[in-house]
């Protein structure tokens, strides 16, 4: 019906290379956007602040990040959680060392710091491919939380260990700390979530993100036609960790406020941004948000399912949550490897053709 | 001779015992690895599984008795009997069984064919299943494990030391039993791959899926096969391990630590298994002890990884790997 390109008519080289080239989709990424910053502001409270939309809007972040990283570049990396912990650290020391600065600019220069450690923690993927690479970045989520654990200098030698975020504010409005209301903790990720968004997809079908999928459907031949390795794979675990390294700091400084290193950044959270990237679609932007959401709302739900309605211990909800997971993660590599993704694509090809079946 | 020699001897020593308990997680990844080029992140909340079954069957518990309890509202948690060990452990190895059956008809068997890291993070899902299976199942507190392994100080070997050195060594019993298991283990494993038809037609497996297929080897059979033997590796490592440190949760981050393991050792080499358990063990405990205080200690919870790094940069096939030949 009004999903199709006919009557779409393009009449400059601008137009023919938009991003979103169907008038209709154009429309309803600008309603939900319209939405998203003018309309949720006015109606959020704190529990769905912290409950779903605060963990959505970073892990879409970091799930990003790390889409640019396995989905587009083809380098499994296990050591997001440790990514993360960098951007975090890196916030806390900027925002106790300087705090008069913006909280815009730590946030950004703590994501700048965490890509020079992904870089450096991506030179071995020179050398070494497929889950040897994955072992190899566990090398990095461990060794990075130990670190932060063990170095006093990087918690400013407080007695427990914890970082704290201070309270910080952007043109006046507090953003961190307990005092801050949620709707400007939802507006502040929302505008880093979405220039995140708006380069990650720029990048992705741009000269750069044609070569990461040079070098990820097979690189001895991407080499071969001219994709330089280095800079390629390279790039991509610098731009992926600086996202990555963004969510960290928001993490962090927005959402929990006070972080124990190994609790928050171990190797879990690592998995969780891996299945995020899986369920929602490796090699799509939109699929990271889908994974995300997906996997924000689904520990809620169950919650509020398995505890509130049918009245069951906490401890065995948690254990069917597990259970489940696992599940969704083996039946979505089986039925629908590209993940919601591709269920959202082939949905919108049907739409195009509706009421014709073919 | 200065006290520290000694001291680094002893943890030396130890650091084996411990590389010996790491070669047993990673010899079931090798297994399956060599036959269906699949790695198995979920070896570790195998020998997880394992073990809480081991225990439930040996003190009657009955399963999902939490999940029938919260449904119904019933009490029930207990049978009410004890069975011995080695019947236990004759159930266990059934229900390994069944569940390497399970896995190849509801998951492997469906991704034939899909790249190896797609199976990686198959595996990764399967983890996380069993994990929530297991403590569904078992519940989720710490259990104790006896089946009659001997614990505690070997006084022996400390009267020895104590002769020669003038100070004993500190060495578990139950790392010494380890060590003789893990080495009966790997000499059957090696020999029921060399000298039985099923080890050959594995084997035959590993080398080509085509070629086997067409000699008439069942595949499906062959893999069930091969998830069952690293069900009963992960089994008797669980058996070890549960009895070390009580079956909990934590079992099953012993698959992480058998990673760098099998990349120091190769994926496709059982001696190489071994090997890198021995090198990792004996590596982390004595840089944790020579160098760690330097630098603020715990250093066992990432020296195996940065280790494992920095020797696939110059080997990236690992010791005994075969050698990685790539072509477009």
């Amino acid at each position: 019906m009004f999903y199709r390109e006919a009557g779409d008519f393009k009449t400059s080289y601008k137009q023919d290379n938009q991003t979103f080239p169907i008038k209709f989709d154009r429309y309803r990424y600008y309603v939900v956007l319209a939405f998203a910053f003018l309309v949720i502001p006015f109606i959020i409270n704190d529990y769905w602040a912290n409950a779903i939309l605060l963990p959505f809007l970073i892990y879409a972040i970091a799930a990003i990040g790390l889409n640019i990283l396995v989905g587009y570049c083809g380098q499994v990396s296990l050591g997001t959680g440790g990514f993360m912990a960098v951007g975090a650290f890196a916030c806390y020391k900027l925002m106790t060392s300087f705090p008069e600065v913006s909280m815009f600019i730590h946030i950004l220069l703590a994501g700048g710091i965490t890509a020079l450690v992904g870089v450096l923690f991506g030179l071995p993927s020179l050398r070494i491919k497929g889950f040897y690479l994955a072992v190899a970045t566990l090398a990095a989520q461990f060794f990075l939380v130990w670190l932060f654990n063990r170095v006093p200098w990087f918690y400013n030698y407080s007695a427990s260990g914890q970082i704290n975020s201070p309270e910080r504010d952007v043109f006046g409005i507090i953003i961190t700390g307990p005092n801050a209301p949620a709707w400007a903790t939802y507006l502040f990720c929302l505008i880093f979530l979405t220039i995140c968004a708006i380069i990650a997809r720029n990048l992705t079908r741009g000269t750069m993100g044609r070569t990461w999928m040079g070098i990820r459907d097979m690189d001895i031949a991407a080499e071969i036609i001219g994709v330089n390795p280095l800079t390629a794979k390279l790039s991509a675990f610098a731009v992926s960790s600086f996202f990555v390294g963004v969510s960290g700091a928001l993490f962090f400084s927005v959402y929990l406020g006070a972080v124990e290193v190994g609790e928050v950044f171990g190797i879990q959270k690592s998995f969780l941004v891996l299945f995020m990237i899986i369920i929602g679609g490796l090699g799509s932007i939109f699929g990271s948000f889908a994974g995300a959401a997906f996997l924000v709302v689904l520990p809620v739900a169950l919650k509020v399912v398995g505890v509130d309605l049918l009245g069951w211990p906490t401890d065995i909800v948690a254990h069917f949550q597990f259970v489940i997971i696992g599940g969704l993660i083996v039946m979505f590599l089986i039925m629908e490897p590209h993940g919601l993704a591709q269920l959202w694509r082939v949905a919108k090809e049907k739409l195009r053709l509706w009421p014709f079946p073919h | 001779m200065s006290d520290q020699l000694i001291y680094a001897m002893e943890v030396t020593l130890n650091g084996l015992m411990a590389g010996v308990l790491y070669a047993l997680v990673a010899l079931g990844f090798v297994l399956i690895y060599k036959a269906s080029g699949i790695f198995n992140y979920a070896q570790g909340v195998m020998a997880l599984f394992a073990a809480m079954t081991l225990v439930g069957i040996m003190n009657g518990q009955v399963p999902f008795s939490h999940l029938i309890n919260a449904m119904f509202g019933t009490h029930i948690h207990h049978f009410g009997w004890h069975v011995p060990a080695l019947i236990a452990i004759i159930l266990t190895i059934g229900v390994m069984i069944l569940l390497a059956w399970a896995v190849q008809y509801f998951v492997m068997r469906h991704l034939v064919n899909q790249e190896p890291i797609i199976l990686f993070m198959a595996t990764i899902g399967l983890a996380y299943f069993l994990e929530g299976l297991s403590d569904l199942m078992w519940g989720s507190e710490i259990k104790k494990l006896d089946v009659g392994l001997p614990q505690g100080i070997n006084l022996w070997l400390d009267e020895v030391t104590f002769n020669i050195f003038g100070y004993g060594f500190f060495v578990d019993n139950l790392d010494i039993v380890a060590t003789v298991i893990a080495a009966l283990l790997v000499a059957a494993l090696v020999a029921f791959s060399q000298y039985t038809k099923q080890g050959r037609a594995m084997r035959a497996v590993a080398d080509d899926h085509q070629a086997a297929l067409s000699v008439g080897i069942s595949l499906n059979y062959i893999w069930v096969m091969v998830w069952s033997v690293a069900g009963f590796v992960a089994l008797v490592a669980g058996i070890v391990w549960g009895t070390k440190s009580g079956v909990q949760f934590s079992l099953s981050l012993i698959a992480l630590k058998a990673l760098p393991v099998l990349m120091l050792g190769g994926f496709t080499s059982i001696p190489g298994a071994i090997v890198g358990g021995l090198i990792i063990g004996v590596g982390e405990k004595l840089f944790d002890f020579l160098i760690g205080p330097m630098i603020g200690g715990a250093t066992e919870n990432w020296f195996a990884y940065v280790l494992a790094l920095v020797f696939l940069v110059f080997r990236p096939q690992g010791l005994f790997g075969e050698k990685i030949i790539e072509r477009v």
